[in-house]
């Protein structure tokens, strides 16, 4: 089964069940400074590994770029 | 015969204490628009800031993760890392923005407020600004915020709880310099928190202008990252704003239009 959601705007599949903890590392960020927001709430890095993503949660994935 | 060796310091300044921190530097500075980060690095080594301003963006999906992030350049343990909402025009956005880089950075809540209202000039939307300052204090933020030079809205933005009030020299990064000095020494007279010129630094004298006016500090980007020589321009931009605070510490001497008067003895001239 897929999961559709929309990731940064763009919309992704995930195989099912995807943790949070699942897609930070398929982006290559585990570890790394993220913060991630889902339907428009914080998740804490504590949830990563608990919280599943549903059919068409809105995910934001950010860090800190340059700027002034 | 031995020379006489003078070893005066400089006075000692008073601190800069902001949102319950004290800070040895003046100078604020962006990471935005280096070469690359080495260069980011060096530069903001060589300014002596120890707030360094970053943007949140989302990731780029797909890029290397085995390149490094700018987090990793500048470790939070060594500068205060201080987020912006550079590119928000809703205070909707910037609120948003902020909750999100609060979480990123482990907890900590000294942000820098901005929320533009146009994106020619990128002049900031007061009323927004001011309803994201309200939402984001009352969430126990400790907002730095970037303003018109309105003294009114400064006074405002004040009462609302925002521990420094960052008005602008001139538009964001057009490096047109101090445009409106008396505005700002209202909003210095009248601030009982720090008042720190954020855009339109072009050069050193500008930051020091700013200083001399009795600013607390300085924040810039573009007049760094776009100078010819970005790392020797952040030099000159600490020495810069240094000079400018202690020249106002100092107090200037009083302006006194038509009358030359010589500094050196006008008897015992030679016939």
């Amino acid at each position: 089964m897929k999961v559709p959601i929309s990731l940064n705007g763009q919309p992704r599949e995930l195989p099912a069940p995807w943790h949070i903890a699942d897609l930070v590392a398929d982006l290559g960020f585990t570890g790394k400074r993220v913060a991630v927001e889902v339907n428009g709430e914080i998740v804490p890095k504590s949830r990563y590994g608990s919280t599943c993503l549903a059919v068409d949660d809105r995910v934001e994935v950010v860090i800190a770029v340059g700027g002034g | 015969m031995g020379k006489i060796e003078a070893h005066v310091a400089a006075p000692l300044d008073t601190p800069f204490t902001m949102g319950g921190e004290t800070f040895r530097s003046r100078l604020l500075v962006g990471t935005g628009k280096y070469r690359d980060f080495a260069q980011t690095r060096d530069a903001i080594e060589a300014s002596g800031a120890q707030i360094v301003t970053v943007a949140i963006r989302r990731t780029n999906i797909g890029q290397d993760p085995d390149q490094p992030s700018l987090l990793d350049v500048l470790d939070p343990q060594r500068y205060t890392i201080l987020p912006n909402t550079a590119g928000c025009y809703s205070a909707f956005e910037a609120v948003r923005t902020l909750r999100l880089a609060r979480e990123l950075l482990d907890g900590h809540n000294l942000v820098k407020l901005e929320v533009l209202g146009s994106q020619a000039t990128l002049f900031p939307n007061m009323p927004e600004t001011l309803m994201a300052a309200k939402q984001l204090v009352a969430d126990g933020f400790r907002v730095m915020v970037y303003c018109s030079d309105d003294p009114v809205q400064a006074r405002m933005l004040e009462d609302i709880g925002c521990v420094a009030i960052m008005p602008l020299a001139s538009l964001i990064g057009s490096g047109m310099g101090i445009l409106n000095p008396w505005n700002l020494r209202i909003i210095i007279d009248e601030a009982q928190v720090p008042v720190i010129v954020d855009a339109g630094v072009g050069t050193a004298s500008d930051a020091a202008i700013a200083m001399e006016l009795g600013c607390d500090g300085v924040l810039m980007n573009t007049a760094i990252a776009m100078a010819g020589d970005p790392v020797r321009m952040a030099a000159a931009m600490g020495q810069a704003v240094s000079a400018g605070r202690n020249a106002f510490l100092a107090g200037r001497m009083a302006r006194k239009p038509y009358q030359a008067s010589a500094s050196s003895p006008t008897e015992g001239l030679i016939d």
